[in-house]
């Protein structure tokens, strides 16, 4: 299939795999995958998590071998297998999730270090590297004082120095695996900006990415996996975001808008005038019991400052916050939690969850006094506590004493949720709750989180991703620079007109 | 058999591996190497030895646990034994009262907790290193301890302090039964109570658990009493057993009791670790300097043969760990 398409364009591939075939303790992690990305393109590798994005890149770069048989194509060359020098060599770099710089060290040092490994006379010659670093950066059209250390910048220069780094490797093919993961939506533009440069100067560019809009935004071909084995590839044009999320999944989602009216409840929560000036400022809002509201808006609206607040993490420094009725001062979240109120970080690795502790641990660790019998810990209580929960969310888990970190995504946070729900909570925040979760399984969450609102919880729910709130929320409240700007009812308006506010 | 030895591993639990096969080791070859070795009197001299480093090593476990360490745990405990010295002359020295001695240990007590809640505030409000933060408070107690007894030895106390020391009930040396305490109030603590919960979170990711709801500057400080607590029992423990109070008894303890803690399968980044495993490699530390003292080995030599064995264990246990990642690559 896709010999046939690359054919058909009549251009030779820069990479070429053919019969790539890998297996990890008996589970096939990658069944006969053919890949191909064309000089200059730039190309989106797509998949659920598991599907074998990454064991692929793996391949290419040489860190995996893959079973007898495979054929690997790259710049004229045929190979049977990579090793990490040869794939640095003839010019394949890649640009990991966690980027792999140095914070302490300089940008020159960050971008050019790599240039001076195993060089005979063994001298650093740092006017060489500051040189080879303003040229990168040059050729991505971007200005950085290459002698401050990297800590200085955010995430996003950061991402930059990555790619020239890239570059001073004298890259023919650069793979980005969730580039944009933690950029804001401006950020996100001056990447996708970089990223066509880059194609422009002759550099194939592998996106690998969870976002379906950057994707269709940014690549003209699409590779898509799954389950290990690859669906096909296909030219973007005419592409939509729910035909690749049924590729990826093999399953069609029908998306309904799913508000219904609960003004007939009782408030739970009502803010007036709240503000915590350079991070939100005079917020007044109400959510009812079954209710869900959707606050959206970019990254750095405020969002998740307010959510803290709210949570007794953070203090506000003017206004009030009421809890049915009553007004609340809390100093700690313990407070906040013991009022009721439960908050899903949106940092799930590091925040959200304990990751090396068990299951069953992550589950019980906010209302420890609902296992306690006869003073102590009752290891009973906590199994049956646990085995309900995980019944009630349909999480598939092995054992309980399993580290949390070896579920998926979408089971993971169906933890957190249960976590939370342990609690007894009147509110529940849900920041950001499907990030790191695949698409297949977002779908779940917001069952749980419609099921929850219809037993009265009231929910608010923050995303930067406007549809999940427009399908997911009664209403819609739009932040933008700490204030909220609009409401939207879903029910009464559509998505465009949301998505057009938010991103103007 | 695998069976067997499968359900024996999921009863004591995979970190019981190391130091039970390190038990079976100690014991078999010393008994094949001196006949003498399974006798009363290596029972009894790893029985009157075990408790002082024991205790030392369960007052270094919590701070481990919640990913920091206690360095002055010695000299805590030698504060602790110089508050009871203090308060046993005050009161008559020899002819002091067991009411003295019982208002001296809770003084003791107080004392070597107050070390461990100000090191625990330091570090729960500042953040600051707790290495760092336990160091200066071994230098600043050492300084001090030094300035009270001058460097000397503090002696002279009321002979009904010897069983403490030195007797046995039922034949079981009163310190190990002290220890036994000990251990068990520990195992409580880790595995039924919400301290003890609270710790292991802690250890593993302390902003998480604080997002969770965990009170963890309340954990930190109590973690540091108890330690700070423990050491003084130790310290009373050791006043007993020497008939004399010194700020530099046990020094050489110290770093001992965190390669303890590691034998036992406590991991060094916090999180994980349990009490029962800890105790038996201590078990199996003082069975080792204990035979080889029977073999006729020089003292010194068994402290080297100490540091071999942990590095031999670190190396084991990196070993399977690639054995098994291999195993799970292969399948």
């Amino acid at each position: 299939m896709t010999g046939r398409e690359s054919a058909k364009s009549g251009q030779k591939p820069l990479l070429s795999l053919r019969n790539i075939n890998m297996t990890f303790g008996g589970v096939r992690a990658l069944k006969d995958v053919s890949f191909d990305v064309l000089p200059g393109e730039v190309h989106c590798l797509a998949g659920e998590n598991g599907s074998g994005k990454s064991t692929l890149i793996k391949i290419i770069t040489g860190v995996y071998r893959p079973q007898d048989g495979a054929v690997i194509e790259f710049d004229g060359q045929t190979y049977s297998h990579m090793s990490p020098v040869t794939a640095q060599n003839s010019g394949i770099q890649v640009i990991w999730q966690d980027l792999a710089l140095f914070p302490e060290m300089t940008v020159a040092e960050n971008i050019a270090f790599q240039t001076l490994l195993g060089r005979w006379p063994r001298f650093v010659n740092y006017n060489a590297m500051r040189e080879k670093a303003v040229k990168a950066l040059a050729r991505l059209d971007v200005t950085l004082d290459v002698d401050r250390p990297l800590k200085d910048y955010a995430i996003a220069q950061r991402q930059i120095v990555a790619i020239a780094r890239a570059l001073v490797g004298e890259a023919k093919l650069v793979f980005m695996d969730e580039p944009t993961a933690s950029l804001t939506q401006s950020e996100t533009d001056h990447l996708l900006d970089i990223v066509r440069t880059l194609s422009a100067s002759g550099v194939a560019v592998v996106f690998v990415s969870h976002r379906l809009a950057e994707v269709l935004e940014i690549s003209s071909r699409l590779t898509v996996l799954r389950d290990g084995a690859l669906v096909g590839a296909y030219s973007t044009e005419g592409m939509t975001q729910s035909r690749i999320t049924e590729l990826m999944t093999g399953k069609t989602f029908d998306q309904t808008v799913r508000a219904r009216n609960v003004n007939a409840n009782p408030v739970v929560l009502e803010v007036e005038a709240l503000s915590r000036p350079g991070q939100f400022e005079d917020i007044s809002f109400a959510v009812r019991r079954g209710e869900t509201l959707g606050i959206t808006g970019l990254l750095g609206a405020g969002r998740t400052e307010l959510a803290l607040s709210l949570f007794g993490m953070l203090k506000p420094r003017s206004g009030t916050v009421k809890l049915e009725g009553k007004p609340v001062h809390f100093s700690s979240n313990r407070d906040a939690i013991a009022a009721g109120i439960a908050y899903l970080s949106e940092d799930r690795l590091s925040l959200g969850l304990i990751q090396p502790q068990s299951i069953a641990d992550n589950l019980v660790i906010s209302s420890l006094d609902k296992i306690i019998s006869g003073g102590l810990l009752s290891d009973s209580r906590k199994r049956d506590l646990v085995a309900q929960w995980i019944a009630d969310l349909g999480v598939k888990i092995g054992l309980q004493t399993d580290a949390i970190s070896t579920l998926s995504g979408g089971n993971q946070q169906r933890i957190a949720i249960a976590k939370w729900l342990a609690t007894d909570p009147k509110l529940l925040i849900l920041d950001a709750p499907t990030v790191g979760v695949d698409v297949g399984a977002r779908a779940g969450i917001f069952d749980i989180v419609a099921k929850l609102a219809e037993t009265g919880l009231a929910i608010i729910l923050i995303s930067d991703e406007v549809p999940e709130v427009y399908f997911n929320a009664d209403r819609v409240l739009h932040m933008a620079k700490g204030r909220v700007v609009d409401q939207f009812l879903p029910a009464a308006c559509s998505l465009a007109e949301i998505e057009a506010a938010v991103y103007a | 058999m695998t069976a067997i030895l499968n359900r024996i591993k999921v009863a004591l639990g995979p970190d019981m591996a190391g130091p039970g096969f390190a038990l079976i080791a100690v014991l078999v070859i010393f008994s094949l190497a001196s006949p003498q070795f399974f006798s009363w009197a290596t029972f009894g001299s790893v029985a009157f030895q075990l408790p002082e480093l024991g205790l030392l090593t369960l007052a270094m476990l919590l701070p481990v646990l919640t990913g920091g360490l206690n360095l002055a745990i010695t000299f805590t405990a030698n504060i602790a034994g110089l508050t009871v010295a203090w308060v046993l002359q005050q009161n008559g020295g020899a002819d002091a009262g067991p009411f003295a001695f019982f208002l001296g240990s809770v003084l003791g007590i107080g004392v070597g907790a107050l070390s461990g809640v100000v090191m625990g505030l330091v570090i729960a409000y500042t953040r600051a290193h707790p290495i760092l933060v336990s160091l200066s408070m071994m230098i600043f107690l050492r300084g001090l301890g030094e300035f009270l007894t001058r460097g000397g030895d503090v002696s002279g106390f009321p002979a009904f302090l010897q069983p403490l020391g030195h007797g046995s009930i039922l034949g079981f040396p009163v310190p190990l039964l002290v220890f036994i305490g000990c251990v068990l109030i520990w195992h409580l603590l880790l595995t039924r109570m919400k301290l003890g919960f609270n710790t292991y979170m802690i250890g593993s990711n302390i902003e998480a658990a604080r997002y969770s709801g965990v009170n963890t500057r309340k954990v930190l400080v109590l973690v540091y009493t108890l330690s700070g607590a423990m050491c003084a029992i130790a310290g009373i423990i050791m006043l007993a057993r020497f008939n004399s109070v010194r700020v530099g008894h046990g020094e050489s303890y110290l770093l001992i009791t965190v390669l303890a803690c590691f034998l036992g399968g406590v991991n060094p980044f916090g999180g994980f670790g349990r009490v029962i495993p800890v105790a038996v490699a201590l078990v199996v530390l003082q069975l080792l300097s204990s035979g080889l003292n029977i073999l006729g080995a020089n003292q010194h030599l068994a402290t080297a043969v100490w540091g071999i064995l942990l590095i031999t264990v670190m190396i084991l246990r990196f070993a399977a760990g690639h054995f098994q990642s291999l195993k799970r690559k292969k399948g």
